[in-house]
């Protein structure tokens, strides 16, 4: 009797063994691999689309962008990757530092992209557009309270912000882009001055936030849009009635803009399949491709002209901050360390 | 008494043989491939000391240290106050339910940390449904009332002791179940209540195995990343990861992770010295059914609260949570993939299970057969990566396997001109390697404490009989241990259907498992789309647990007669 769950277990392994061996069939039109830090399913859909009309099968792992770039350096001239996916400017400018892109030349991809959404000598592309601007609760402040994020530093806010921990790469990135308005010292003031007007220590994700700032913890969140955008067309009643209660407000209009930063893609170094790879990245950027990209998850098209989703319009037009997104990559580290001073969590 | 039993023991041991140096040698080989990704890390340590350590010193090193430590201690004494008293009661004592709870307190062990963390955040958070209806009940606003933070440290704390009692329960009450109905009778013949029988005869005979458990459970809650990241709450795994890939500078990391290690160092330590002191294994032969306390009145209600809370608490709430959720979003399990999310999970979980099992068995029977230094040490530091977080390890397993293949590869290029590629890196070989090296100390200490309890002179008896020492592992050793290989691998079995950060990044293209997908989704912070796979993991994982459940009651000697 005991000894069968043991045969068991063991036939399961041999038969799991010889299952998983299998190879795959190869596709004759080819393939292409991708690392995605873009969860497998937010972009599979995009990459069944690209199948149906290249022939061109998509292979996928997905991780967390760190772990990616850490398998991409120590699997070197061997990696199997063509093509890396990633969320946050921060993590592409990593991956540019740790020589595993190449620069890539296609027209198509600049004439579809801004240059500020992409790098400058070509290693990454933009692809989909998120802001990051000042939440505040319907009712309890008035958006002419509100200006800059600079100004969230102000007394008139204690205990009154929510936002998450300093860990997460959003808030390093935000940061970074302080750091590049106005210089390490100053940022620290006003990192220091907004840690002291958090209504609650930092814990959570961006929805968390807006859930607390609705629940009435705090009056203002800072989160990115499309968690809004996804609440607010959300099968479930209350997390609707949450982002409902919620206002969008467009910080620093007057002068660099509102923080934004993008998910993009680049070509691997090593790849020796650059054209699937650079046909998958183009398609990317097509209409179709950034319509159904951005309005899956809630994100801006980073093309001009191609149409918003009806949630992205209702929260209003705005001037985005045109700093290079390569260089927030470049503070990233000096944001943290400026973060762990200040002890914000 | 005990030292009565002690010497028994020793006197029956006898002198050990110290001659087949084939086992050593394959102990010392298997310990040292295991110990390769540890090594990798620690070999960071000696990148000298950039200046980020000095930052680190200077701002969040004393909350790492100070909090992984209050998290330590918190999750000592919550499993213990849970695990040892109910294994004493469902083993000892006859009250209604005690047949069911034998087996349902082993149930939390299905649910993985950072879910329980998910549900009762989504449950008890200021947002959600309980305290919303609070406050429409009595009118009360944000600071009118006092309602215990669920991401806290203590809030931590209970999630952690809730899904990791039961390997304090598991492992004390297989100890109590196997305790010689002699000793229990003496000490009631000798008029003991059961409550002293229980402090001063079976408890210490237990500390063992209780120990053992204690120290998985805390070694688990070294390693978590996913409830103290998601509670917002800075320990060293948090910080590791800070260091590593926000400050991008591994070699801090990697001290970081060294000094984390000697916590590790300290339980180890502990664990040993707790059994150092005497010999545990049953001096007699003559068993019989133990009579069980029947409680009434009070202690029959008070054993009962004692028994359901935990369970409760640590798996009725929680998936009925994930049950609700999961209904709403049904389009998430109602595809095809579903089924090869489960497939994925279940049979690299078997996989790893098998082989992670045989390594410990031969890691345990070297050790037995010729005891060194060396071999202890080695096996030591392979078993070191139940504390250390998946993707540290799976960091310490790429860069090694990568290396071998890159260096192969350069060979093979320039001797034949062809190029092999990655034979390792992305593979499922490298991903179940990490799963050994990671769950090794839970299958070996299982193992190991089946092997303890096995009298020397048995061996010495089938050895004196001319079988060799592959006979008697064979024909003596693996027929009486049987219960502990079982719940080794189920173990073993439901910690990788569980993991997730190596998962996720040695995994092969187009490869994803149930804890990927349950993951991926409530990283996004879709925790109701995220509920179905979570459900599936918890569900696949009862059926090991049950398993496990039932080999331990049968190991009970005497089991056959009637309770």
């Amino acid at each position: 009797m005991i000894k069968r769950p043991i045969t068991a277990l063991a036939s399961l392994a041999v038969a799991a063994v010889t299952a998983l061996t299998l190879p795959l069939p190869a596709l004759a039109d080819g393939e292409v691999n991708v690392y995605s830090a873009r969860q497998e399913a937010l972009i599979k859909p995009l990459m069944d689309e690209f199948t149906e009309k290249t022939g061109i099968r998509v292979n996928i792992v997905s991780a967390r962008a760190d772990a990616l770039l850490q398998r991409l350096r120590s699997e070197g001239r061997n990696t199997p990757a063509d093509v890396l996916i990633t969320v946050d400017a921060g993590n592409l400018h990593s991956a540019k530092e740790a020589g595993v892109l190449r620069p890539i030349e296609s027209e198509v991809l600049k004439e579809a992209i801004p240059e500020s959404y992409r790098d400058p000598d070509g290693y990454w592309y933009g692809l989909s557009m998120r802001a990051r601007p000042i939440m505040y609760v319907k009712g309890k402040v008035d958006p002419e309270q509100l200006s800059t994020y600079e100004a969230l530093a102000d007394e008139q806010w204690r205990r009154s912000i929510c936002v998450r921990s300093s860990s997460n790469v959003y808030n390093q990135s935000m940061v970074a882009s302080m750091i590049i308005a106005h210089g390490e010292a100053e940022t620290e003031e006003w990192a220091r001055g907004l840690v002291a007007n958090l209504a609650q220590p930092p814990r959570g994700g961006d929805r968390d936030q807006i859930r607390a700032a609705a629940a009435g913890v705090c009056d203002i969140a800072i989160a990115n849009t499309y968690y809004l955008g996804q609440m607010l067309n959300s099968s479930d009643d209350a997390e609707r009635a949450a982002a409902e209660a919620i206002g969008v407000f467009w910080p620093n209009q007057e002068d660099r803009g509102t923080h934004v930063n993008v998910s993009g893609a680049g070509l691997i170094t090593h790849t020796e399949n650059v054209d699937n790879a650079i046909k998958l990245m183009e398609f990317m950027a097509s209409d179709r491709a950034q319509q159904w990209y951005a309005e899956a998850n809630q994100e801006y098209p980073v093309k001009p002209g191609v149409e918003w989703s009806d949630t992205l319009t209702s929260l209003g037009e705005f001037e985005a901050d045109s700093v290079n997104l390569g260089r927030l990559g470049e503070y990233n580290a000096e944001a943290v360390r400026l973060m762990d001073r200040v002890n914000w969590r | 008494m005990k030292s009565a039993l002690a010497t028994l023991g020793g006197a029956l041991s006898g002198p050990r043989w110290r001659r087949p140096d084939a086992w050593s040698i394959g102990t010392l080989l298997i310990a040292a491939v295991l110990a390769l990704p540890i090594l990798v890390i620690f070999a960071h340590v000696f990148i000298p000391a950039s200046e980020v350590w000095e930052h680190l010193r200077q701002t969040v090193l004393q909350d790492y240290v100070v909090n992984s430590l209050i998290l330590m201690l918190g999750v000592g004494v919550g499993v213990l106050l849970i695990g040892v008293p109910t294994a004493w009661l469902v083993s000892m004592c006859d009250f209604p339910g005690r047949r069911i709870f034998e087996w349902a307190l082993l149930l939390p062990l299905a649910m993985p940390a950072y879910i329980i963390a998910y549900t009762y955040t989504g449950m008890l958070d200021f947002a959600g449904p309980v305290q919303t209806q609070i406050r429409e009940l009595t009118g009360w606003g944000y600071g009118d009332y006092w309602f215990p933070e669920i991401r806290s440290l203590s809030g931590a704390i209970a999630m952690l002791t809730l899904v990791l009692y039961p390997y304090v329960y598991l492992l004390s009450r297989a100890a109590f179940l196997e305790q010689s109905i002699c000793v229990l009778e003496v000490s009631r013949t000798l008029g003991s209540s059961p409550w002293s029988g229980f402090r001063r005869v079976a408890l210490p005979l237990a500390r063992p195995a209780i120990i053992t458990g204690l120290t998985l459970a805390l070694m688990e809650t070294l390693a978590d990343y996913g409830t103290v990241e998601y509670f917002g709450i800075p320990t060293f795994t948090t910080g590791i990861f800070r260091t590593w890939f926000g400050l991008g500078d591994p070699g801090a990391a990697a001290q970081l992770a060294a000094l984390m290690m000697t916590f590790v160092l300290v339980l180890i330590v502990l664990e040993r010295y707790s059994r150092r002191r005497a010999r545990f294994h049953h001096t007699s032969a003559r068993y019989s059914r133990l009579p069980r306390y029947r409680l009434t009145g009070w202690a029959r209600i008070g054993a009962l609260v004692a028994c359901l809370l935990p369970i409760v608490l640590g798996f009725l709430v929680p998936s009925t949570q994930l049950f609700q959720w999961a209904l709403k979003t049904t389009h998430m399990w109602m595809q095809p993939q579903f089924l090869g999310l489960v497939w994925n999970s279940v049979s690299l979980a078997a996989i790893a299970a098998v082989l992670a099992v045989f390594l410990s068995l031969i890691m345990a029977y070297g050790k037995r057969l010729g005891p060194s230094r060396t071999t202890n040490a080695a096996v030591r530091i392979a078993s070191m990566g139940y504390a250390i977080p998946g993707t540290v390890i799976a960091v310490g397993i790429m860069l090694p396997f990568a290396w071998i293949d890159n260096t192969i590869d350069s060979f093979m290029r320039e001797a034949f001109g062809i190029s092999t590629g990655l034979i390792l890196s992305g593979t499922l070989v490298a991903l179940v390697f990490a799963y050994c090296v990671r769950f090794l100390a839970v299958s070996l200490n299982t193992v190991e404490a089946g092997l303890a309890k096995i009298k020397p002179s048995m061996d010495d008896a089938a050895r004196s009989l001319g079988s060799g020492p592959r006979t008697v592992l064979r024909r003596v050793h693996m027929p009486i241990m049987r219960g502990s290989i079982l719940t080794a691998l189920l173990l073993v079995f439901v910690d990788v259907l569980k993991e997730l950060p190596a998962t996720l990044i040695l995994r092969p293209f187009n490869f994803n498992t149930l804890a990927v997908r349950a993951f991926e989704l409530a990283s996004d912070e879709r925790l109701a789309d995220s509920a179905s796979a979570a459900l599936a993991i918890v569900l696949v994982g009862i059926i090991p647990v049950i398993l496990i459940s039932r080999t331990i009651s049968r190991s009970r000697p005497g089991h056959d007669t009637p309770a």
